[in-house]
């Protein structure tokens, strides 16, 4: 349970917001919720809600409407190429494709081993460091800029040898 | 120019509160909160001519005055959302810079009168989040944060607040939704948030970097400030340069630079790779008319009015290039493709405009289209203007309207009934030497 | 008065209070801007963006504040170049609204033609088709063809259960929704049951639940009559009629003591060629329910058609010792022959959900004969209703700043969900909400005061509430019967009448007693002089027994010689009597319902009387022609002509009165093409309030209350109601089966640690000699040593506080 695992965590996000605003505490509760479970399942928004006192509905809602909350179980690391039009005007569409090629999957899909997804993602706010991509995975974001092939497929290789399978 | 913003580009570890500190840092803040009245802090940021760096470059100073003169605000909110394409110069001041943000942000609550600010950040900020809880956790340390700060009987709070992946949190009133904990839905104005912001109280919300100028413009008065840029657009500002340049990157520079210094100047943007010619500038990403790149844009001083003149819109200054090889077309179904995502659902012409016009470009740019379709594309643009809840969904026609006017041919090229010949596939840009890269991947 | 503000509407001049939106403004003078988000009991949120005008201002001097003129000396007019949104426009002094330019046209058709890209084109199919606004909308300001000819109109999933396929009420067809939020801001704002939200953004916003029960809401119905779309249809009318095929009846509620104003909607069947009520609406009545209606009153209906009704008179017969079907005229006769025979040794017993016209017949023929007539029930303080009932003229949806609310010994919400909702709301606009109780309820959430009494104590925390009743501009005070028996409830009456008198709050609109009473019409048989007996019932030679079941709960019947049954089903106690008359329902014939605001109401017949069935009045009035008590009356109007000369209180209560309809704002029903949809407009009446005697300048005084008995000591079990329940009626509503809960009783944590009870498992409860097993629901709300039971699910019913004995259900070896 979220609620006792992470109680202190949990207590200062709690802190940040007046008492009678728990529910500004949801969007950080998720992202406890999403490292601890890998991506956000029925419980976990009910165990959210039980903590912030909502309703699960209220809780789904935002895991509905903000793309970085995983509703669905996919790959253990998401890939998240910045495709917007600055990147592609630096190459970023055929980063994305080769990259995809190499993994052997489309944009958007996971590797069969589980291990990636590989997706295109709007404007990261790396636009000079094209291409990059961000990593998501339980331990949280990470930006890798001015990449090519070879160096997001090192990066990914490294990540495969210390993910359990 | 010495850096008002990006100070790290001449202070090395400046990142550093200790160095930070033996550069002055702070000194305005404690100067503000031992001896100044919030009023009097208000007066030398109006008096600096300073304007808002999220957008839409709104007096600071007088923003900050609509509270104190009622009540005082009980939330300052920086906006550090920053989701615009082509837009990255936030991010290096809170990471480069951070203390200076912080000080800028401390100074605005003070003058605000606020007890608690929170720095919302998108939800990809993650690991500079992190960074930042513990700079913030130093400040405090140092005193400068908690209770009745240096013995004055201020008491302020800061944190920071990661969003989770919608540009349109960036809007303010969305943003305060957000941190409400709710879907990011913009709110109606009028209530503005200075009346009813976050949880309904009084609330300043201001960009990151226009609160990053604010210590500087306190340490060093608002003549110093005004002196730079230009009569109404004062100060600096940092212009993000992105696609086809040599040299991508922020460049700070004084309001008033034309295009040309920024694009092609040496200290700047270096040029267009490979000597190619300039088609088109988005002076402020996805969100203002493309210019084309003539003679006269180009010698187009970059401050609010100007631009605005020119056609287009100044905004955050994220200047992305494109040059003779790009297909007007197919940029456009990039920057549409980018609002259909993001638009958050809540009014009817934005959520099925840009679903609509992406179809259409789909279309056009698969090949598929005809004359009509090209018609129809400008008639669902103009559909949407001046109808939309928030000004994400009046943007969002900004790129279809002005390519078409501007880059009509582009469209023509893809018609199965034109006349001239097949266009060239979509834009393939080559290998551009950027700032810090020495190749980009083989066969492109 | 508020201030008034003048504005002009194209060519229309008209005056508005402060605060009037635009929309509604326009509304008054019979202008209908369309809307689709905007309804007028939801917060204006602007979304649709359909009702787009265009909005010119005065101007005015930024230096002297002055007037700008024009040449002809009027202030000139400054017309934005955007259009404004009318539904979140407040009215403005001098403003100039045109709504019917070519720059508004315009506006509403691209707006219409968007709405459309998403929309399927299935009105034929679809249950909203002829009550659509959407559809009404597009015929009125669309523009006739649509240029989206993609043919990735979206396809998505079209019937979407709200909630597990198995127990959802509400199904959603996502290619209809527009996303108008309607459905969320009711379930968010109205009833605060956050149990519907967006899912995804843009344009795959999806409705979605994530509760359980799916929508979980006892006002979940209502969304289906505000969508203006077909996207919400309920589980018992989707594919059920076409709208324009059905006829409005209009009606009363028989399930709870509040009266909402219905519209039963019927069509002939195809398959059996009877007329059915094919759904239940709500009826406009804004001093009642304004446009809601609750889950139980929407879905409840289903017990008037079932096959399980009594459709022909019963005869025990000597031979068999079985009831066997018998003619009117046989049946009438015997009963007839053993009253004239009983010597006035007739004892009549009659329930709450009888109309008034049956009650007064049945009292009339009761005492006529020297017999007694009672209430079958345990709940006191009808003559204090009479005397300091809430005074004439009130309305809770006026309800705010400077009025208390006091709600005691009631869960308003499971007895009377639309009080519940409408006190609620009118502690959201500023008043003072106090509740008292022995337990929490839902109702807590909105009291600014909150008092916790042991179960027993009712009556001195009422009394304990007067220096607050005194501040009170207003005092409303609701109370219930909740874990109290006749006595009990009788002596809490009488100290909420203190309260109300003591304190100068009577007789004057929005201050007044209501009792928050079992049926839905309690108050009616108190007025028609048919009340609860506190004392065990006499032995009798005829016991009449009509719309009760005492057997089936669990009470013992006096020694009777013969007993007669009036009912719509063969429950325990018709199967106990040796003669059984067919009633009709309430849906079958006419009648009228007091409320427990004391609002008089007609009903009207619905749909055919099932088999060989009659009115209750009509049976008793017939017995009374065969006793000699003179002629049989000719129609329920001639028993309410009866009723207005003998029942002071009712002298002004006729049909006539009842029927009687006046203007209501807002103005949703009727001809405009953005409410309308549902069977909202009232036609039939809005009753007749009477006035309380404290209305009528009476004096009234305080009096001593009863000191009741303490039961102190031991564990003791109260009785509480809850809205799906296992009734005689209720329980035929299949669609409702999956929100009725079992039995259980709820008890408090360290009670069940002292008997070693843990949540869930079966405990068996001993009351009264008797012993049932229920579900043990662990739950810090049942106050410590009681033990909550729920009544009609199934167990014994419980008359007030008592004691009770619990032990755990031992495993049975296998
Ligand atoms: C769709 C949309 C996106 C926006 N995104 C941002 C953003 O990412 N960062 C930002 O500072 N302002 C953004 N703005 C502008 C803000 O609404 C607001 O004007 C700004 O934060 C005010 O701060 P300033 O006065 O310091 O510029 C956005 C506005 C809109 C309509
Ligand atoms: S389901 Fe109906 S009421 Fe709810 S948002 Fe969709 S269209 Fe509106
Ligand atoms: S925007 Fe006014 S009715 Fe929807």
């Amino acid at each position: 349970m979220l609620a006792e695992k992470y109680r202190n965590q949990i207590d200062a996000t709690l802190a940040k917001y007046p008492a009678d605003q728990k529910r500004s505490a949801v969007m950080p509760l998720l992202y406890i919720a999403q490292s601890e479970y890998g991506h956000i399942t029925r419980d976990a928004m009910q165990e959210v809600a039980d903590i912030l006192g909502l309703e699960p509905t209220q809780v789904a809602s935002v895991v509905g409407f903000y793309t970085l909350y995983h509703d669905h179980a996919a790959g253990k690391h998401y890939i998240q190429i910045c495709n917007d039009l600055p990147c592609a005007l630096r190459g970023a569409d055929k980063f994305a494709a080769d990259l995809c090629a190499k993994f052997g999957v489309k944009l958007g899909e996971t590797t069969a081993d589980g291990m990636f997804t590989i997706e295109g993602v709007m404007c990261l706010a790396a636009c000079d460091k094209a291409p990059m991509f961000q990593l998501q995975n339980t331990e949280g974001i990470k930006y890798y800029e001015s990449q090519t092939v070879e160096s997001a497929a090192a990066v990914m290789e490294e990540l495969r040898a210390k993910t359990d399978q | 120019m010495e850096h008002i913003v990006l100070r790290h580009r001449d202070i090395p570890g400046i990142d550093k509160l200790d160095v930070y500190i033996a550069n002055g840092g702070f000194e305005a803040y404690k100067k503000v909160v031992t001896s100044m009245k919030p009023e009097e802090v208000i007066d030398v940021v109006k008096a600096s001519g300073l304007r808002g760096r999220g957008g839409a470059g709104f007096p600071t100073g007088v923003k900050w005055s609509f509270l104190t003169k009622n009540r005082p605000a009980y939330y300052v909110v920086c906006n550090s959302d920053e989701s615009e394409p082509g837009t990255f110069k936030d991010r290096e001041i809170m990471e480069k810079n951070p203390f200076q943000f912080l000080e800028g942000l401390m100074i605005a609550a003070y003058a605000a009168r606020a007890a608690v600010a929170y720095n919302y950040m998108r939800g990809e900020f993650w690991t500079l989040a992190r960074e930042l809880d513990k700079k913030i956790a130093e400040v405090k340390a140092r005193g400068f944060l908690g209770k009745n700060i240096l013995g004055s009987g201020y008491s302020l709070e800061l944190y920071t607040h990661l969003g989770a992946g919608a540009y349109i949190c960036g809007e303010e009133s969305a943003l305060l939704e957000s941190l409400e904990g709710k879907l990011g839905q913009p709110r109606l104005k009028p209530p503005f948030p200075a009346d009813k912001g976050l949880y309904q109280m009084p609330t300043v919300v201001n960009n990151t970097e226009t609160l990053t100028n604010v210590p500087m413009i306190l340490a060093r008065g608002a003549e110093w400030y005004k002196a730079i840029g230009t009569p109404t657009s004062a100060g600096s500002k940092v212009m993000c340069l992105s696609g086809h340049v040599n040299k991508p990157g922020n460049y700070e520079a004084p309001l008033g630079i034309t295009f040309r210094e920024l694009i092609y100047g040496e200290q700047y943007g270096g040029g267009i790779p490979g000597g190619k010619k300039l088609k088109g500038i988005l002076p402020s990403g996805a969100s203002a008319p493309i210019l084309p790149a003539t003679e006269a844009i180009l010698d187009t001083p970059m401050d609010y009015e100007s631009v605005a003149k020119a056609g287009s819109q100044l905004g955050s200054a994220s200047v992305i290039l494109l040059d003779e090889t790009v297909d007007m077309a197919w940029a456009a179904l990039k920057m549409i493709r980018f609002f259909k995502h993001e638009s958050c659902g809540k009014c009817t012409p934005c959520r099925e405009g840009t679903y609509w016009m992406l179809h259409v470009l789909d279309r056009i740019n698969d090949g598929q289209a005809v004359a009509a379709d090209v018609e129809l594309l400008g008639n669902v643009a103009n559909q949407m203007v001046g109808k939309c809840l928030c000004p994400l969904g009046e943007f969002s026609v900004s790129p279809v309207l002005s390519s078409l006017k501007n880059f009509r041919a582009d469209y023509e090229a893809h018609l199965k009934d034109s006349k001239k010949p097949a266009a060239k596939p979509a834009a393939k840009p080559a290998a551009i030497p950027a700032a810090k890269q020495t190749e980009i991947a083989a066969g492109d | 008065m508020a201030d008034l503000i003048k504005l002009k509407i194209d060519d229309v001049e008209l005056s508005v209070p402060k605060g009037t939106l635009v929309v509604d403004a326009a509304k008054q003078i019979e202008n209908d801007i369309p809307v689709f988000c905007y309804h007028p009991k939801l917060t204006p949120v602007g979304m649709c963006r359909m009702c787009l005008v265009e909005v010119g201002r005065v101007q005015k001097d930024r230096a002297t504040g002055q007037l700008v003129l024009d040449e002809n000396g009027r202030p000139k007019i400054a017309y934005s170049p955007k259009l404004e949104t009318a539904c979140t426009l407040p009215v403005e002094e001098g403003m100039h609204i045109r709504t019917e330019n070519g720059k508004v046209a315009g506006a509403r058709n691209d707006v219409v033609e968007f709405i459309l890209t998403s929309h399927p084109l299935d009105c034929p199919v679809c249950d909203k088709g002829g009550e659509c606004p959407l559809q009404n909308l597009t015929l009125r300001y669309g523009p006739g063809s649509s240029r989206f000819v993609f043919d990735e109109k979206q396809h998505l999933d079209k019937h979407v259960p709200l909630g597990a396929e198995d127990n959802a009420l509400i199904f959603l067809d996502r290619e209809r929704c527009i996303q108008c939020a309607r459905c969320t801001r009711f379930a968010d704002e109205v009833v605060d049951d956050h149990v519907i939200g967006f899912y995804q953004r843009g344009r795959k916003l999806e409705i979605v639940t994530f509760s359980d029960p799916g929508f979980d809401s006892k006002f979940s119905g209502n969304t289906t009559d505000i969508c203006p779309v077909g996207a919400l249809t309920t589980a018992d009318f989707r594919f059920q009629a076409r709208p324009w095929e059905l006829t409005h009846s209009a009606s009363i509620c028989a399930q709870c003591p509040v009266g909402c104003n219905l519209h039963l909607n019927t069509r002939r069947s195809g398959t059996s060629g009877r007329i059915e009520i094919k759904r239940v609406m709500p009826r406009q009545n804004e001093q009642v329910n304004e446009i809601w209606i609750c889950d139980k009153g929407r879905f409840g209906h289903h017990f008037t058609a079932s096959p399980d009704r009594l459709t022909s008179p019963l005869i025990r017969k000597t031979a068999t010792g079985q009831l066997e079907e018998a003619s009117w005229d046989e049946a009438l006769e015997l009963v007839a022959t053993k009253l004239k025979a009983a010597n006035g040794a007739v004892l009549g017993l009659a329930g709450g959900r009888l109309a008034n016209e049956d009650l007064f017949a049945f009292n009339q023929l009761v005492t006529g004969l020297g017999g007694r007539a009672v209430l079958a029930s345990h709940m006191g303080g009808g003559d204090w209703v009479q005397k300091v009932g809430l005074g004439a003229g009130s309305n809770f949806g006026a309800m705010g700043k400077g009025t208390t609310i006091v709600v005691v010994a009631s869960d308003l919400e499971e007895e009377a969900p639309i009080w519940w909702l409408r006190v609620k709301q009118a502690a959201d606009r500023g008043a003072k909400l106090i509740v008292a109780n022995a337990r929490p309820t839902k109702l807590d959430r909105y009291a600014k005061h909150k008092v916790t009494y042991a179960y027993g104590d009712e009556v001195s925390a009422v009394n304990g509430l007067a220096a607050q009743a005194a501040q009170a501009e207003n005092l409303v005070v609701v109370y219930g019967g909740e874990g109290m028996d006749l006595a009990a409830s009788t002596a809490l009456a009488q100290a909420c009448a203190n309260l109300l008198i003591s304190t100068k709050h009577t007789g004057r609109p929005n201050n007044g007693l209501v009792a928050v009473w079992p049926h839905a019409n309690t108050q009616g048989a108190w007025d028609m002089g048919v009340r609860p007996s506190g004392d065990a019932l006499p032995e009798a030679a005829v016991l009449l027994v009509a719309a009760s079941d005492p057997v089936g709960d669990g009470a013992a019947l006096p020694r009777v010689g013969f007993t007669v049954v009036s009912e719509l089903f063969r429950t325990a106690t018709a199967n106990a009597a040796d003669v059984v008359l067919p009633a009709q329902a309430f849906t079958e014939r006419e009648g009228s319902f007091t409320s427990g605001e004391r609002r008089v109401q007609r009903f009207y017949p619905a749909v055919p009387a099932m088999g060989h069935s009659r009115a209750d009045w009509q049976i008793f009035s017939q017995l009374g022609e065969r006793v000699g008590q003179g002629q049989t009356r000719p129609g329920a109007a001639a028993v309410m002509t009866e009723i207005s000369k003998a029942v002071p209180d009712y002298s002004g209560v006729t049909y006539q009165a009842m029927a009687k309809v006046e203007k209501q704002f807002p103005d949703v029903g009727g001809t405009d093409l953005y409410y309308g949809g549902t069977a909202y407009q009232n036609n039939a009446g809005l009753g007749v309030q009477y006035p309380s005697a404290a209305d009528r300048g009476e004096p009234v005084a305080v009096a001593e209350v009863a000191s009741v008995a303490h039961r102190v000591g031991g564990l003791v079990a109260a009785p509480i109601t809850v809205l799906y329940d296992r009734g005689t009626t209720f329980i035929r509503s299949y669609v409702m089966h999956p929100r009725i809960p079992r039995p259980y009783i709820v008890i408090n944590p360290a009670d069940a640690a002292a008997l070693g009870i843990a949540d869930g498992e079966t405990i068996v409860l001993s009351v009264n000699g008797k012993e049932l097993s229920a579900a043990a629901r662990v739950d810090g709300h049942a106050p410590a040593g009681a033990l909550l039971a729920p009544q009609s699910l199934g167990s014994p019913a419980l008359v007030g506080l008592t004691p009770a004995a619990a032990h755990k259900l031992e495993k049975v070896e296998a």
